[in-house]
C-alpha cells in the first residue's frame, strides 16, 4: 500500500511538473508580444486616457500661485500674497514662453485670458515691489475680478475635467457648476450625434444592397459565385485610399456618372455628387460593404435550402417564407455584419475627410485637427477619450451577441 | 437558381428584376475601381474620360521623382519589418496561446487583438503623445512599431485558426522519437501551419501599405510612406500619377488575393484529407 501512494504521488508530481512546464513554455511564447503591445500600445492609450485630465502641466508653470490660491476661499479676490506669487511667478514665465502655454490653457476655459496674461507678463518687469495687488489691477482691471481668479485657481489643479467637458458641450460657470457652454459655441455633441448618424446610416446602406447580395451568391452556382467573390474580395484587398479616390473620380463634375445624365440628357449641369454627405454615404458604404456581405455569406452558405421549400410546400407565400423562416436563420450574419461596420464607421476618417464638406467630418476628423492644427493634445486627448467610450459602449452592448472574432479573414 | 418550370409570371418577373438588382450591387462594388486602370494610361493630364491617347508617362514619373521614388521604398522597408516582426511574435504567442488553457485567456486574446477594433485615429494620437516622450516621432523605428502592433491581430488570427485543426500528437510522435523542441517546431508544427503563417504576414503587410492615420501623425517628411503621399496629394494636388501608384496596388491586391484564395483552398483541401 505505502508504495502505491508513493508510486501516486510520484506520478502527480510529474503531471505536475509537465503542467508548470507546458505553462511556463507558454508564457515564454506570448511574453514577447504581451510585452511589445503593453509597451508601445497600452501603456500609450493610457497615456492618452490621462492626457485628457491631466493638468501638471499648469501648476509647473505657476507653482507659487497654486500654493498661494490653495486655501483661498473663493469668495472675493484673493489676499496680497497670491498676487505676489503670481507676480513672482510671471516673471520667470514671460522669458521663458511658459506663460503663452498657460495663457492658451486658461483661455480655453475662459475667454480673455491668454491676452490678460501676455499683456501683463509683457509689462511684469515694471512691478518691483509692494503693493503688488494694486500694480497688477492698474496693468489690468481684471485682476480685480474675482471670477478671473476662481478660473485660474480651477486651473491650477492637478486633474481638470474642463477637456472632458467640453468635448460634450458642457464647461464650468464663474461659480465652479457644470453648466451648457453658449449655444455659438456647442458643436461637439452635433459632432458625436453626426458620427452616430452617419455610421447607422452607412450600416444601414450596407446591409440593404449586401444582404441580396450575399443571397445570391449564397443561392446561385459555383462558377457564379466564385466570380462574385473574386470582386468582392478584390474590392476588399483594394487599398482604402485607392477606392476613395476612385469615387472622386466617378462622382466628380466631369466623371463618369455625371457625363453619362448629362448624355442621356436627365440632366442639364453636372450633379454635385462628391465633397458633401451623398459622397461620403456612396464612398463608405463601399469601403465597407465587403465587411457585411463577407459574414452574410458564410452563414447563409451554411443554411440548406429545404426550409423555404418545406414552407412554400406547407402553403407560405414567397415573400413570407422568405421573411418568416429564412431571414431569421440569417440573424447571426445580419448581427456580425451590423457590428462590424457600424463599430468601423464611427472611426472612420481619410474617406471623410477626403470625400466629405466640412459638415461632413466625423469625430476622428476633430481628434487629428486638434493634434495637427491647433497642437491642442488635451483636448484631442478628450474627443479620444470620447470616440473610444462611444466605440467600446456599443461593443459591450452588442458584441456579447455577436461573436465577431469569429469571423472569417478574407 | 434557375427558375423552376411551375414558376408564376410574378416569379419570373422578380426573378429577372432581383438579378439585375445584384447585377447594379456588383456594378457598384467593381466599377469604381476599374474606372481608375484606364485613366492611368492618359497621354493627357485630364483625370476624367474620354481619354487622350495612350501614354505611359504617368508610371515613368512614379519611378523618376524622387518622392515617390522614396515614398515606394519607405513602405517597402516599413512594411517588411513590421510585417516580419508581427508574423514572428504573432505566431508564437499563437501556439503558445493554443497550447495552455488559463483564467481570463478570452480577456486576454480580446486585449490582444483590440488593436484591430479600436479607432484608427485613437492608437495613432496615443503612439503620437507617447512617441513625443521617448523621442520615437519621424523615425522609422517608431512606424514599424505602430504597424506591427496593427497588424499583429491578423497574424493571431489567421494562425489560430490553422492551429484549431492542428493534431498534437504529432508533436508528441517527434517529443517521444527524440526531437529536441526547436526542431519538433520548425520541422514538424511549422510546415503544417505555413498557410495560416502566410496569410496572416500577408494581411500584416498590406495592412502597413494601406495605413495612413498613424503615419500622418507620427511620420515626419523623411519618413513618407506610399499611403502618406497618396492622401497629401488626393488632398492637395490630384496629379495622374496618383492614378499611376493606384493602378499598381490595385494590381498588387489581385495578386495578394489570388495567393490567399490558393491558400485557403489548399488549407480547406488538407483539412478535408486529414478528417
Amino acid at each position: 500500500m505505502a508504495q502505491h501512494t508513493t508510486a501516486d504521488t510520484s506520478l502527480r508530481e510529474k503531471l505536475r511538473r509537465a503542467e508548470r512546464r507546458r505553462k511556463i513554455q507558454a508564457g515564454t511564447l506570448i511574453g514577447p508580444l504581451l510585452l511589445l503591445m503593453l509597451i508601445f500600445y497600452f501603456i500609450p492609450i493610457g497615456m492618452m486616457l490621462y492626457r485628457s485630465i491631466d493638468n501638471s502641466r499648469m501648476r509647473e508653470i505657476l507653482p507659487n500661485t497654486a500654493r498661494a490660491l490653495a486655501h483661498w476661499s473663493g469668495e472675493s479676490i484673493p489676499g496680497e500674497e497670491a498676487f505676489a506669487a503670481i507676480v513672482r511667478d510671471m516673471k520667470k514665465a514671460y522669458p521663458a514662453r511658459t506663460l503663452a502655454t498657460a495663457g492658451r490653457r486658461l483661455n480655453f476655459d475662459q475667454v480673455g485670458f491668454y491676452s490678460l496674461l501676455l499683456k501683463s507678463g509683457r509689462k511684469i518687469k515694471k512691478i518691483d515691489g509692494p503693493p503688488y495687488r494694486d500694480k497688477l489691477i492698474k496693468i489690468d482691471k481684471k485682476w480685480g475680478d474675482p471670477a478671473y481668479w476662481t478660473v485660474l485657481k480651477r486651473g491650477l489643479r492637478n486633474i481638470t475635467w474642463m477637456y472632458l467637458l467640453r468635448a460634450l458641450d458642457l464647461r464650468y460657470d464663474t461659480q465652479n457648476r457644470v453648466v451648457g457652454v453658449p449655444e455659438e459655441e456647442a458643436i461637439y455633441v452635433s459632432i458625436i450625434l453626426r458620427t452616430i448618424y452617419i455610421s447607422l446610416s452607412v450600416t444601414i446602406l450596407c446591409l440593404v444592397i449586401g444582404y441580396p447580395l450575399a443571397y445570391f451568391m449564397a443561392t446561385s452556382s459555383a462558377s457564379v459565385r466564385n466570380l462574385l467573390m473574386i470582386g468582392l474580395l478584390l474590392v476588399f484587398w483594394t487599398s482604402l485610399l485607392v477606392r476613395t479616390l476612385s469615387w472622386i473620380l466617378v462622382l466628380q463634375d466631369k466623371g463618369v456618372v455625371n457625363s453619362f445624365l448629362l448624355w442621356t440628357g436627365l440632366i442639364s449641369h453636372p450633379l454635385p455628387l462628391v465633397f458633401n454627405r451623398f459622397g461620403v454615404y456612396v464612398a463608405m458604404t463601399h469601403v465597407l460593404l465587403p465587411f457585411m456581405v463577407l459574414p452574410l455569406y458564410s452563414v447563409m452558405a451554411g443554411i440548406p435550402s429545404y426550409y423555404v421549400r418545406a414552407a412554400r410546400s406547407l402553403g407560405a407565400t414567397p415573400i413570407a417564407a422568405f421573411f418568416k423562416v429564412y431571414t431569421p436563420m440569417t440573424l447571426p450574419g445580419i448581427g456580425a455584419g451590423c457590428l462590424m461596420v457600424f463599430i468601423q464607421a464611427l472611426g472612420y476618417y481619410i474617406t471623410p475627410a477626403l470625400v466629405g464638406g466640412p459638415k461632413d467630418q466625423m469625430v476622428s476628423y476633430f481628434v487629428a485637427f486638434f493634434v495637427n492644427e491647433r497642437v491642442n493634445w488635451s483636448m484631442a486627448s478628450a474627443l479620444g477619450v470620447v470616440l473610444l467610450v462611444m466605440t467600446g459602449s456599443f461593443y459591450l452592448i452588442f458584441g456579447k451577441r455577436v461573436n465577431i472574432t469569429n469571423m472569417k479573414l478574407g | 437558381m434557375a427558375i423552376p418550370a411551375h414558376a408564376t409570371t410574378g416569379e419570373r418577373i422578380w426573378y429577372y428584376v432581383f438579378r439585375f438588382l445584384v447585377a447594379l450591387v456588383f456594378i457598384y462594388l467593381v466599377f469604381p475601381i476599374l474606372t481608375i486602370i484606364p485613366l492611368s494610361f492618359n497621354a493627357g493630364e485630364f483625370l476624367h474620360y474620354p481619354l487622350q491617347g495612350f501614354s505611359l508617362r504617368w508610371y515613368e514619373d512614379v519611378f523618376a521623382s524622387g518622392q515617390w521614388a522614396v515614398a515606394v521604398k519607405n513602405s517597402l522597408i516599413v512594411g517588411v519589418s513590421s510585417m516580419i516582426l508581427a508574423t514572428v511574435l504573432g505566431t508564437t504567442a499563437a501556439v503558445g496561446l493554443n497550447r495552455t488553457n488559463f483564467p481570463g485567456k478570452g480577456l486576454l486574446v480580446a486585449l490582444l487583438i483590440s488593436p484591430m477594433m479600436i479607432p484608427l485615429v485613437i492608437s495613432a494620437l496615443a503612439l503620437y503623445l507617447f512617441f513625443a516622450k521617448i523621442g520615437l516621432n519621424d523615425t522609422y523605428l517608431g512606424i514599424i512599431l505602430a504597424h506591427t502592433i496593427l497588424g499583429l491581430p491578423f497574424v493571431l488570427i489567421t494562425v489560430s485558426a490553422t492551429l484549431q485543426g492542428f493534431d498534437y500528437s504529432l508533436v508528441n510522435a517527434g517529443v517521444s522519437l527524440g526531437a529536441a523542441p526547436l526542431p519538433v517546431f520548425f520541422k514538424i508544427v511549422m510546415p503544417l501551419i505555413m498557410p495560416g503563417i502566410v496569410s496572416g504576414a500577408m494581411f500584416a503587410f498590406a495592412t502597413s501599405l494601406d495605413e495612413v492615420v498613424v503615419v500622418l501623425f507620427i511620420a515626419g517628411p523623411a519618413h513618407r510612406t506610399l499611403p502618406l503621399q497618396m492622401f497629401s496629394g488626393i488632398r492637395e494636388h490630384l496629379s495622374p500619377t496618383i492614378l499611376a501608384v493606384a493602378t499598381m496596388l490595385i494590381f498588387f491586391a489581385g495578386l495578394l488575393m489570388l495567393t490567399l484564395e490558393f491558400l485557403r483552398k489548399r488549407n480547406e483541401r488538407l483539412n478535408a484529407a486529414a478528417r
